[in-house]
């Protein structure tokens, strides 16, 4: 009797795991989650260094309410504002998921300006991780270029002459100012073609930009594992990478 | 394995490349100014890119296979099962389809790549011409009064390209009539400049004489003592001098006919300065700059080229 429960036991794990087994065989993906997951990390990190998860939370709160978005909104310097408008005011939740895109914008720039600043004040910039930082630079800059160019998809008052004053102002830019300028108002004057590029600037070629940098940045942040506080006494990271300069003798990287 | 047998031909560096990128880059500019300068381009960009490629292929490194040096064996036999290493191959050939091959997958690229980026890019320099808009009879407009003229630059893209400009009729200078009209675009980032003074209008407190022709709304304003901008307090005067505030030059005017009894706004042009007012004024005149990019002065030097607008 209790060899028979044990082996239904067994068999039952078998059947549970059976599909993750598959998918392990041929992919390598759950390895690579566990990679991913299950890393070694200081014992004295603290919550200042959940600010990039957060930061990485918010943009993709920002990608899928995006998506939806999308779904009902209607670029057209005819047809933009009314159809906030309909999301606004007549669709279900909509005033809810269009806040949500619109204040979660906010987060997100304000996020990434305090993980930005969490990474100066422990010096976690510093070697191996210099590239690190740099793409977070690049990050945060079409960060606020999404800003920029979301800003004007109202199609409102505010969004016109903020949209005016910020190609004005890249107009003033020595020698190229004036072709960038007329470049994003996409001809003489803000008309519906500088809707729909900002449209699809900010919808298609700056998400899968900032995709893509977050893919590199969470790469090197697992590579190179995470800093431990300034004030810690314990080496951090992970194990050793053989030929790897960043790890230390101990191959421990800090 | 010797890198640089591996890739002979990467040894010397040319000006070629950077001839042929100037030559494209010329192609690509000259669409928008002049066909001369996209002859020239094409020209240069063909005769960089054969020399180029012909100082790749050429120059005795590509195709021919460099010394062999003579196999020396070593004085040991070898084990029987150790490693023989391949007898070093001739790379000449190698190296030939290695090159050909990334040089169609460039020209391949190439092929897609420019039609894209060229519609992406050149469309709004193009066709850019401006439309002229007729903002209704010139009796609307009293001598020496300024009329609030809005009127809609393309009526097929909606209220965004509704435009506005400050209208005063100066009368006649001699046989012609002169007037002064301003653009409400701010010479600093572009805001809408409003006229100190008080409006004559629908709810006005000074009177309903808001006029509509078609489009065009036009609201005359009573003794107007110059222009300011809401965003960032850019001050005028009447003629449009910048007389405090963030902007660098005055107002921008508009060019003007007068067809059929009717007032035609035509291309609009950008202004340094204005000396003289009303009929007499002497207008400093520029070809049409972005708000904020100096037209006269050493500044002007930062922005030597305007696309055309």
């Amino acid at each position: 009797m209790a060899t028979r429960s044990v082996s239904r036991q067994r068999q039952m794990q078998e059947t549970i795991l059976y599909p993750l087994d598959w998918i392990e065989e041929r992919s390598g993906l759950v390895g690579a989650v566990r990679y991913f997951l299950f890393r070694k990390v200081p014992g004295d990190v603290n919550w200042f260094q959940t600010l990039g998860s957060a930061t990485l939370t918010a943009f993709l709160v920002q990608a899928t309410t995006g998506v939806i978005l999308a779904m009902y909104y209607q670029p057209g310097p005819t047809t933009a504002y009314s159809s906030i408008q309909r999301i606004t005011n007549d669709l279900w939740a909509g005033w809810l998921v269009r806040g949500m895109h619109r204040w979660g914008a906010s987060v997100f720039i304000i996020l990434m300006f305090m993980h930005m600043g969490r990474v100066f004040l422990f010096g976690a910039y510093k070697y191996p991780r210099e590239l690190t930082w740099l793409i977070g630079v690049g990050l945060l800059a079409l960060g606020l270029l999404e800003g920029f160019t979301g800003y004007l998809l109202p199609w409102d008052q505010t969004a016109y002459w903020a949209t005016t004053v910020g190609i004005n102002i890249n107009g003033t830019g020595p020698f190229i100012g004036p072709f960038l300028a007329q470049f994003l108002q996409g001809g003489r004057y803000i008309n519906g073609d500088t809707l729909s590029r900002f449209y699809s600037i900010h919808m298609l070629l700056l998400p899968g930009a900032i995709f893509a940098l977050i893919g590199l940045h969470l790469w090197l942040v697992i590579r190179l594992g995470v800093t431990s506080p300034p004030w810690s006494k314990e080496a951090a990271g992970i194990g050793p990478l053989p030929g790897d300069p960043a790890s230390d003798g101990n191959g421990r990287v800090r | 394995m010797e890198p640089s047998r591996e890739h002979p031909s990467s040894g010397r560096p040319t000006l070629w490349p950077w001839l042929f990128a100037l030559g494209v880059v010329l192609v690509l500019v000259g669409i928008v100014f002049s066909w001369i300068a996209v002859a020239i381009g094409a020209v240069l960009a063909v005769g960089a890119g054969f020399a180029w490629v012909r100082g790749v292929a050429g120059a005795g490194t590509l195709l021919q296979t460099g010394e062999v040096e003579p196999e020396r064996r070593l004085p040991v036999e070898p084990a029987e099962d150790a490693y023989v290493p391949p007898a070093p191959p001739r790379y000449g050939r190698a190296a030939f389809l290695e090159l050909s091959t990334l040089g169609l997958g460039a020209v391949i690229g190439g092929l897609v790549t420019a039609p894209a980026l060229g519609f992406m890019v050149l469309p709004p320099f193009l066709k850019q011409e401006f439309k002229e808009n007729d903002v209704g009879p010139v009796s609307d407009f009293p001598v020496n009064t300024w009329v609030v003229t809005t009127f809609m630059a393309d009526a097929s893209q909606g209220e965004v390209s509704r435009k506005t400009a400050f209208i005063r009729n100066n009368g006649m200078l001699g046989k012609y009539p002169s007037y002064t009209i301003i653009s409400n675009h701010c010479a600093h980032l572009g805001c809408p400049v409003q006229p100190n003074g008080p409006l004559l209008g629908k709810g006005s407190p000074f009177g309903d004489k808001e006029m509509q022709y078609k489009d065009v709304t036009l609201i005359p304003a009573l003794n107007i003592a110059g222009f300011g901008c809401p965003c960032h307090g850019g001050a005028y005067d009447t003629e449009g001098n910048r007389v405090a505030g963030p902007p660098v030059r005055a107002l921008d005017r508009y060019s003007f006919s007068i067809r059929d009894g009717h007032l035609y706004l035509g291309a609009p042009f950008s202004v340094s300065y204005v000396q003289g007012t009303g009929a007499q004024a002497k207008i400093h005149k520029w070809a049409l700059a972005f708000p904020g990019e100096h037209v006269s002065g050493v500044e002007s030097w930062l922005y030597p080229v305007q696309p055309p607008h």
